[in-house]
């Protein structure tokens, strides 16, 4: 057997290469998964980078691979996304809400973790605050220590553009988010 | 392998097969305090094991519509009104499973300093020329034998605040995917015989016996005569269990 190829940090210069569209270069992938017709509900997901001072973090990038709202993950990349956090630590996704897959979990999402100062990315996922009787038999969730299970729930919220969802990722502290060896 | 198993590897249909763990012996742990950045940014509660469904044994797949002529040419695509200044490669090499099976058709993003270890990111500050003809960002896909290729300028090493009188060594980045989204992978590239590795905390970060797997191979037959010297660097990725693993 050959030896996985070790990881090593995103460090603090990816923007010109991840996130280019501010560098007049084509990107490979945006936070916006939707498209004109996508249906079902249109959603905007974000939240704020912490570490474990609390501090924010703005060289971070959030990648998310999710199901389509009927719960099938679509071939190609259409339910992919990736969004760098901003001078505030923030990050958004434009996306759909995702259907349950059927095989018993929640709907969710799937999200990636990387920052300068991460040797290694972190895998995380986001439910969803108003699925609570999924969450309630999902075989995941089931796996977190109660005490832990809020940090992977989404809040659902009005917002002045439609349906928030607010997931805040705190990489490292008394609240750290459910991170996954998957 | 028998040839009963890998008939049977033959016929799992990929989104159903698990894929090996991350091997903790190979990647760096999340706190490695000579990377000061890592104190804070360290995940310190333990890891929840979490069974592959579907959610994650898929991935996003990209195409060559992802792609633009210049992309994997790093002397070209930032052009302005010259030739990029350094010293030109080539680095190539495969992308491959653990069972050493070629990684077809996946995406590799690279980017990189240029050869005065300037980046063109708004951040960077290091007082070194940026070069105007030089954009140090490309990608490229894999062959059906899992080939990669970039044409580039040798970057250069740079500075960095980490302790007295640190500097990273020579290094490109590497971004993959491969077929699902548990293969992700972001590393970095490095050259062979650089001085600064031993002292580099990056670089120290990975287990001792497993640093050498990111320093490229100098080579003669990659070499290009009269044009650019020619460095391998190949990329293993986590490989499917032959069976699924879940019942």
């Amino acid at each position: 057997m050959l030896k996985q190829t070790p990881s090593q940090t995103v460090g603090p210069y990816f923007a010109y290469a991840w996130t280019p569209e501010t560098y007049g270069r084509r990107p490979l992938a945006t936070n916006d998964l939707t498209r004109n017709g996508t249906t079902g509900e249109h959603i905007r997901l974000e939240g704020v980078v912490y570490d474990g001072e609390g501090a924010i973090v703005r060289d971070c990038v959030v990648e998310i691979w999710q199901a389509d709202a009927a719960g099938k993950h679509q071939p190609g990349t259409a339910g992919f996304g990736r969004c760098a956090t901003n001078d505030s630590g923030e990050y958004h996704f434009h996306t759909v809400k995702p259907g349950a897959l059927g095989d018993g979990q929640a709907p969710h999402i799937a999200v990636t973790v990387f920052a300068r100062g991460m040797l290694s990315h972190a895998f995380t996922r986001v439910h969803f605050s108003d699925e609570e009787s999924a969450n309630a038999a999902d075989p995941v969730l089931a796996t977190v220590p109660e005490e832990r299970r809020a940090t992977l729930i989404a809040t659902r919220a009005a917002g002045s553009f439609g349906t928030v969802y607010r997931f805040d990722i705190r990489i490292q502290g008394e609240n750290e988010t459910v991170f996954f060896d998957c | 392998m028998s040839p009963q198993e890998a008939s049977e590897m033959d016929t799992v249909n990929p989104a159903e097969a698990d894929f090996t763990p991350r091997d903790w012996a190979q990647h760096p742990p999340y706190l490695s305090p000579g990377y000061k950045s890592t104190v804070l940014r360290s995940p310190r509660k333990p890891l929840i094991p979490m069974r592959q469904s579907l959610s994650v044994r898929t991935g996003p797949a990209f195409g060559h519509d992802s792609l633009d002529p210049l992309d994997s040419d790093l002397t070209q695509n930032g052009r302005v009104n010259g030739e990029a200044i350094g010293e030109r490669i080539i680095v190539t090499g495969r992308v491959l499973d653990e069972s050493g099976r070629p990684v077809p058709n996946t995406l590799l993003e690279i980017w990189q300093a240029n050869a005065t270890g300037r980046y063109v990111h708004r951040w960077d500050q290091h007082d070194a020329p940026i070069d105007p003809n030089f954009f140090g960002a490309g990608r490229c896909m894999t062959d059906e034998q899992g080939r990669y290729r970039f044409v580039s300028i040798k970057p250069g090493a740079y500075p960095w605040g980490n302790h007295h009188n640190a500097w990273r060594p020579a290094h490109i980045h590497f971004s993959l995917f491969g077929p699902s989204f548990l293969t992700r992978l972001v590393t970095q590239m490095y050259f062979p015989g650089d001085p600064l590795l031993p002292l580099d905390p990056i670089f120290n970060g990975v287990p001792e016996g497993s640093r050498d797997l990111l320093v490229s191979r100098f080579s003669i037959d990659v070499t290009e005569p009269v044009w650019a010297l020619g460095y391998e660097f190949d990329i293993v990725l986590r490989g499917r269990h032959a069976t699924p693993m879940e019942a």
